[in-house]
């Protein structure tokens, strides 16, 4: 294919640093994991107290999968690490494919390309190879690092090659995507969202119980990394499937590619109104057009993700009441308090952290408006600078509190009708996902400031969320000190629902937020803008 | 007449690129005012200074009596202007944006702005993703030219217009002229002599001249081929024509464009068969007259030395 070799080293060396960040992050959390749950959970007996718990408890089925196998460290690590790890490898292959592809054609730079001596199939192979080898790169890291590590060769390798190849199934699904949408911002929210209904459909199919529906989880990429059951029989007869998808997935993508003219998309875009309704005609009109996409599919979003988490609630109730070993380790996972607001607890915290997500990409907004030379016409107009950043900082503050409500609204509907009480428990769901929104706005106010200031490290608040995420995630057990888990916002809210709420880290981190947003707002008044 | 625009020894710099290196710009109120560069020459960055986008780091500017950086709300509502790169929103229609921008503005000349979109013969219910460039330059024209604005501040309005749509975007310019101060940024010289009242011309972040289209006739030149009835005769001793070239009845030449009258003359006088003839380009322009003041090996750009 012409072409294709010199645009993989374009975006080899565009994306060294990039590349390198994702690799070497991936491959290091896995590997300190691992020798860490190696350290804690030394014995096999503390193994087997685990297996005897955590395996049978729907709350970790639905947040993290069945551990199949305790007796070994590998088999802990598959079950604490694998689903998570690997859908972060999901997501950066997702989004290198777009990058290479739909982005490169939406700015016109492909359309450079596409008229030099290239095959019209090689860029969208090049963002394949790309992807392909990075998830695979990862993946062999990670099994020559378990076994470096001492575990057995085989189940590292089958783990090291799940990794990959949810990382191959979902550079498949940003092909696919790629295609789909004019827009790149669509085309990773296409493919976010196939991401977000994987993990959805295996948590339901984990936690469904005998008689429950649990062939869910065989309809999921990040299924069969469970089915591959690394380091518990080593199943790797599994990988045949992601690799199958993989290769339809890509082929449907070279399909539509041929199909396609560059720059468009497969469906031809309609006619719109030749005229602005009332609403547009303001810089908060304009953000709201720009934000409200974002905003009602995270609403929705979170909306599902708390029913998901709120239907398991109950049976954690029932099957863990005579259980002390496993509140030890619920404990460990950032509560206190009667189990199943333990439980409820930690699930909030993992939606306040998907709010996180939000909250970057609509505080971001403002920086692709800036990139896409799309802000200097609005600037160059009497709107102020001052009100072009506070008609997005708004949505992004308000829809913090939004998003977040939706999600402990349906945790609460759907955990009140089990319990019979959906009155009290909306109320307190609600109130306990909004106890996070100061700690979200930190995150809001970090990613403002970086805009203001360093407008080209802006998107470096991506790598700050992936460091809340895992001090919060990993952070108890991999036994860090204290100073290191209270860089992150979220570790100063309180365990709601269960603990009490007291008011001062609240107001304080609402200080914090503010003042990164006031200083956000004051540098941007400085600056160049373009 | 009062001064809509006055720049004097701006500097801007961007890490070692020097792009602008004391510029001076005076555009008159009520003129149509060229602002002539080749590529990389900083009529950009200017243009963003004086819309408060950029803070110079040295110099002053005053744009309708104000300050750009401080007074940008109160000016901005008098001003209308139109990016070299326009790039719009892709989910919203032309329409919406013209709307948006005009009413961001204060308001829309209505008339006018259903006159325009059929002058530039423009869909205003396409996406803006789905417009090519010629496109979305029309719909930020559009914007500015129906807005009831002093000054109209356009960055390379035409570079994606075809000839057809280029004469409509003069013709629009002419209407206005008197009403508006119109300042507009081309490195295309003939663009500029077809529309503008007065003309600056900027090389590397300086301006180099700068007056009528009358007081820089000297600098420019034509060049002329024509096939003729017979032998070519007088031309060689007229004075201001160059490189003249004879090849039994056909000729080559260039003349310096106030002496244009008297060559062709000559060449009617040996009857013409064919005429061409060629406006000269910016880059000739500078090749011939700035040569000797530019550093060496600078064609494009304004890198420091
Ligand atoms: N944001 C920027 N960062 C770095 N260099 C820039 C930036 N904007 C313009 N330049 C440089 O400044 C010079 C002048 O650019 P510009 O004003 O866009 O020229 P023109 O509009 O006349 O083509 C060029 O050398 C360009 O590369
Ligand atoms: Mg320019």
């Amino acid at each position: 294919m012409t072409g294709l070799g010199s645009l993989v080293r374009l975006a080899l060396r565009r994306d060294r640093l990039l590349l390198a960040v994702w690799v070497v992050g991936l491959v290091g959390i896995t590997l300190s994991t691992a020798s860490t749950v190696g350290e804690l959970y030394g014995s096999p007996e503390s193994r087997q107290q685990l297996g005897a718990t955590a395996g049978s408890n729907p709350a970790f089925l639905a947040m993290l999968g069945p551990l199949h196998d305790a007796s070994t460290t590998g088999g802990v690590l598959a079950w604490r690490w694998g689903v998570f790890g690997a859908l972060l490898v999901g997501l950066m292959c997702m989004f290198l494919v777009t990058r290479h592809t739909r982005a490169e054609e939406e700015t016109g730079r492909l359309e450079l390309i596409g008229s030099a001596v290239v095959a019209r199939h090689a860029p969208l192979a090049a963002a394949v190879v790309v992807a392909l080898s990075a998830s695979t790169v990862i993946g062999l890291l990670v099994a020559l690092g378990l076994t470096g590590l001492g575990e057995s060769a085989s189940g590292s390798f089958a783990l090291g090659l799940a990794f990959a190849s949810v990382g191959w199934v979902f550079t498949g699904v940003g092909a696919v995507g790629a295609q789909l949408s004019e827009s790149a911002r669509t085309a990773n929210s296409i493919s976010g969202a196939v991401l977000g209904v994987a993990y959805l459909l295996r948590a339901v199919g984990d936690a469904a119980g005998d008689e429950g529906p649990t062939w869910l989880t065989w309809l999921s990429p990040l299924g069969w990394l469970e089915q591959t059951r690394a380091f518990a029989g080593d199943r790797f007869w599994v990988l045949l499937l992601p690799v199958a998808l993989f290769a339809v997935l890509v082929v449907a993508a070279s399909v539509l590619v041929a199909k396609r003219d560059l720059g468009g998309g497969l469906v031809p875009t309609r006619l719109g109104p030749a005229r602005a309704p009332r609403s547009l005609g303001s810089a908060f009109g304009l953000a709201w057009r720009l934000q409200r996409g974002m905003l009602i599919g995270w609403t929705l979003s979170l909306f599902v993700l708390g029913a998901v988490y709120g239907s398991v609630a109950r049976g954690v109730e029932q099957m863990l009441e005579a259980n002390p070993a496993l509140q030890k380790i619920i404990a460990q996972m950032g509560g206190a308090g009667a189990i199943v607001d333990v439980y409820l607890a930690s699930i909030v915290g993992i939606i306040a952290l998907f709010s996180a997500i939000y909250v970057v990409q609509s505080t971001l907004r403002l920086r692709t408006e800036e990139t896409e030379f799309r802000a200097e016409p609005v600037l160059a107009t009497p709107v102020s600078r001052f009100a072009w950043v506070g008609s997005h900082v708004l949505f992004a503050t308000v829809g913090t509190a939004v998003v977040l409500a939706a999600a402990g609204l349906g945790a609460g509907l759907v955990h009140g009708v089990r319990v019979g009480d959906v009155g009290g428990q909306v109320a307190r769901l609600v109130g306990a996902a909004l106890t996070h929104v100061p700690a979200v706005w930190v995150v809001a106010g970090l990613a403002l400031a970086l805009f203001a200031l360093v407008p080209k490290l802006a998107s470096a608040s991506w790598a700050v969320i992936v460091v809340f995420l895992v001090l919060g995630q990993l952070g108890p057990l991999l036994q860090l000190d204290q100073w290191a888990m209270d860089l992150s916002p979220f570790t100063h809210i309180p365990k709601v629902p269960g603990a009490d709420v007291t008011a001062a880290p609240l107001l304080w981190l609402t200080l914090v937020a503010a003042a990164l947003t006031a200083l956000g707002f004051a540098a941007f008044r400085r600056r160049d803008v373009g | 007449m009062t001064a809509a625009i006055s720049v004097s020894g701006l500097v801007k710099t961007f890490g070692p690129t020097r792009a602008l290196d004391g510029l001076d710009l005076a555009v008159r109120e009520g003129e149509v005012h060229g602002f002539l560069g080749p590529n990389g020459s900083g009529k950009s960055t200017t243009i963003r200074v004086l819309l408060g986008l950029l803070r110079a780091d040295a110099g002053s500017a005053s744009l309708l009596g104000g300050d750009p950086w401080r007074d940008t709300a109160e000016l901005h509502r008098r001003l209308a202007y139109v990016p070299g790169d326009v790039s719009l929103w892709p989910n919203l229609t032309g329409g919406e944006v013209i709307d948006l921008l005009g009413r961001l503005r204060g308001g829309l000349n209505e008339k006018r702005r259903a006159e325009l979109l059929e002058r530039f013969e423009l869909d205003p219910r396409k996406k803006g993703r789905t417009y090519s460039k010629g496109n979305r330059q029309k719909v930020a024209l559009v914007a500015a030219l129906a807005s009831d604005v002093e000054l109209l501040i356009l960055d390379e309005p035409t570079s994606g217009l075809d000839p057809l749509m280029e004469a409509v975007f003069q013709e629009a310019v002419n209407e206005l002229r008197g009403e508006r101060t119109v300042l507009l940024s081309s490195h295309i010289l003939a663009e500029v002599e077809a529309l503008c009242d007065r003309v600056s011309i900027i090389r590397n972040g300086r301006t180099v001249e700068t007056g009528t289209l009358a007081d820089l006739r000297h600098l420019t030149r034509t060049s002329v081929s024509a096939e003729l009835v017979g032998a070519p005769s007088g031309l060689a001793g007229l004075p201001g024509v160059h490189d003249l070239a004879v090849e039994g009845n056909r000729v080559r030449f260039e003349v310096d464009t106030d002496h244009l009258d008297t060559a062709l003359r000559a060449l009617v006088g040996s009857g013409v068969r064919a005429l061409t003839s060629q406006p000269p380009t910016l880059e000739e322009l500078f090749l011939r007259h700035y040569e000797d003041e530019l550093p060496a090996g600078a064609t494009e750009g304004a890198m420091s030395s």
